[in-house]
């Protein structure tokens, strides 16, 4: 079977639940003391999708969306971005807007792009109407979903719609790509000369 | 409002290593910088309509060099030596996995108008007609002996005193040629001036075993670039200082160094001072406390076409040796040249008073060993001990999921 790596890039205000998103997905559970930076390296799973190994490489923000000092190192090559923002809290909603426009600003031009609503457990504290984020995700061509990292409502099926936009055959470049990643030397080779 | 931060770094590019490398070490690290992009002084510029901007070049890009964002153009370029500090500080640090690198094609030397191929393996060396048949056989005794040369084993120095033989003895005791002291010493060993000659040879040794080692891991060249240029490893030292709890923040102007007892306690941005025990940056942000040591002219050139007799070569190094450079070239035909003159500046005091580590200004030089020894150097004026790259491992698990495929 195809293993395809996608690297999927998180985005949203800080508190509203990225990292829990992804430690719910790849380790099925839930810290509600998450440690804001855990997990922040690399985090990995890989589902089957129709004849297709999909590897999600997923990067957490690492703090780094505090300040807004992501790099565009953070979104290069990226096949999907998902854009988390939290149902009861309306600031975080408005916010999106402007992850949208970094995102189109930095990121590849065919990236997969989800909006996840989280938090969908506190349903009677809620400030942003499900139908108002998903005419907004309509509107800019995005899955859009609402998740509960806590209940875990919605994650899995969040990344198989992912799976289910990513164009069938590699066409973007980014991810191709004519580099290589450095390795350690696995043992000195001697040179002999000539 | 915040607690006082152990270090705070301002701007810069090895700023960003040093930032990763005390997080990694637990310390509570706050990094700042004037500009919204990472690196400072050697930042890859994109879009390139940026770059047109920074040199105030009229007008924009012309159509022909399509989408403006697909441009990152190193300010400073620089190659990693494959085998050399930088690529053991990437690997030690894992920030390996955020890039993807190249290997550049080849080395090429401009003379009398012409680019000729530097031989850069013994192998293309001995086929040239560099050297006689004779010689071949010298030179080739003397790779031996620099290959199997350990500056900690005596047993391997072979009646040479590393700490005290020159380097022009030790090219005596291999009876070599001229030309091939030449070519070892600016080719191989990466000398400007023939001033180590007369210098003890272990420098030299060893930079001719970096050379080859560095060689031996690509084939190609000794020379690796990262894919997206080289902004790309302060992006992903910050991402390891964050990783480690680090904050970092763009666009923050510098109004004031805050010093109390003639030691730094913090730095005033937008009217609120961030506290800090000790405090590192370029040269840029303390103007009062560094010299001026020399001047470099940088020019960037983007070409229409590729350049001749360089077998079309997606990436090369061009060395215009000195007594070449006044020669008008025909060698090239740039669409744009962007062109800067800056000064080289050094701290004037080692920083242990005040607490404040200034690194310096980027140098001439083609690759970043020099730049590694300055961050080694700030290291040991830090933290008064011996930089160990073993200090440099993470120091907790930070990858989930399945065991990544190496
Ligand atoms: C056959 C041959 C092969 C070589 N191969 C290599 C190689 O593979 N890799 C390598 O790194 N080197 C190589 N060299 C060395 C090469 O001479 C220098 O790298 C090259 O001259 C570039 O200039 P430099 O910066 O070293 O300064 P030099 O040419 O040594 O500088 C002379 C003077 O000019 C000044 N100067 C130099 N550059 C600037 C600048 N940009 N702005 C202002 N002032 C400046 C310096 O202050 C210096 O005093 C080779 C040389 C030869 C002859
Ligand atoms: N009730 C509820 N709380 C959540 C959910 N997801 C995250 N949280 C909490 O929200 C806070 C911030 O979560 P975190 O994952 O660190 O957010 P991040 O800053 O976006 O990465 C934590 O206290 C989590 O426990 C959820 O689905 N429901
Ligand atoms: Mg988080």
């Amino acid at each position: 079977m195809a293993l395809r790596e996608l690297k999927v890039c998180l985005l949203g205000d800080t508190g509203v639940g990225k990292s829990s998103i992804v430690w719910r997905f790849v380790e099925d559970s839930f810290d509600p003391n998450i440690n804001p930076t855990i997990g922040a390296s690399f985090m990995t799973k890989t589902v089957q999708y129709q004849n297709e190994l999909h590897k999600f490489l997923i990067w957490d923000t690492a703090g780094q969306e505090r300040f807004r000092a992501l790099a565009p190192m953070y979104y290069r090559g990226s096949a999907a971005a998902i854009i988390v923002y939290d149902i009861t809290k309306e600031e975080t909603f408005s916010t999106l807007k402007n992850w949208v426009k970094e995102l189109r600003q930095h990121g590849p031009p065919n990236i997969v792009v989800a909006i996840a609503g989280n938090k969908c457990d506190l349903n009677d504290v809620r400030e942003v109407m499900e139908k108002d984020a998903k005419d907004y995700a309509d509107s800019i061509h995005a899955i859009f979903v609402e998740t509960s990292a806590k209940n875990a409502i919605n994650i899995n099926e969040l990344f198989i719609e992912i799976s289910r936009r990513i164009p069938s055959t590699d066409t973007n470049p980014a991810s191709s790509g004519k580099g290589f990643k450095l390795r350690r030397q696995p043992s000195v080779t001697k040179r002999s000369c000539c | 409002s915040h607690s006082a931060a152990d270090l705070l770094l301002l701007g810069g590019h090895r700023e960003c290593i040093l930032s990763g490398i005390m997080s990694v070490n637990g310390k509570k690290v706050l990094h700042m910088d004037r500009n919204s992009y990472y690196g400072g002084e050697s930042a890859s510029i994109t879009p390139l309509e940026d770059l047109y901007k920074r040199f105030n070049l009229p007008g924009t890009p012309p159509e022909s060099m399509g989408r403006g964002r697909d441009w990152n153009v190193d300010l400073i370029p620089k190659f990693l030596m494959a085998n050399g500090q930088l690529v053991k500080m990437l690997l030690y640090t894992e920030v390996t996995r955020y890039l993807d690198f190249k290997v550049i094609e080849g080395s090429f030397v401009y003379k009398g108008g012409k680019i000729y191929k530097v031989p850069s393996t013994e192998a293309e060396a001995l086929a040239s007609s560099l050297m006689g048949l004779f010689e071949k056989r010298r030179f080739r005794k003397f790779l031996v002996y620099v290959a199997n040369f350990d500056e900690n084993d005596p047993r391997t120095f072979e009646g040479v005193d590393p700490k005290k033989t020159t380097m022009r003895d030790v090219y005596k005791k291999f009876d070599l040629g001229q030309d091939v002291i030449d070519f070892t010493g600016h080719a191989l060993a990466l000398y400007r001036t023939d001033d180590y000659l007369d210098q003890p040879c272990q420098e030299t040794i060893n930079r001719i075993k970096l050379y080859s080692e560095s060689l031996a891991r690509y084939g190609k060249s000794p020379y690796l670039y990262p894919l997206y240029g080289l902004g790309e490893l302060p992006q992903g030292f910050a991402r390891l200082s964050a990783i480690y709890g680090g904050t970092y923040m763009l666009n923050k102007p510098i109004e004031e160094i805050v010093i109390e007892n003639g030691k730094v306690v913090g730095v005033k941005s937008e009217g609120e001072v961030a506290r800090c025990k000790q405090l590192i940056c370029d040269p840029s942000y303390v103007s009062d406390r560094v010299t001026k040591v020399g001047q470099v002219i940088r020019v960037i050139c983007i070409l229409s076409h590729p350049i001749k007799n360089t077998n079309d070569a997606n990436s090369c190094q061009i060395i215009i040796p000195q007594n070449q450079v006044n020669r008008k070239s025909g060698a090239v035909s740039p669409l744009s040249r962007f062109v800067s003159i800056s000064d080289l500046f050094a701290p004037t005091d080692p920083g242990t008073e005040s607490q404040i580590f200034i690194s310096r200004t980027y140098d001439a030089t083609t690759h970043f060993e020099t730049t590694c020894d300055d961050i080694k150097d700030i290291y040991k004026r830090m933290m008064g001990s011996e930089f160990d790259f073993e200090e440099m491992k993470r120091k907790k698990n930070d990858i989930y999921g399945e065991e990544e495929q190496q």
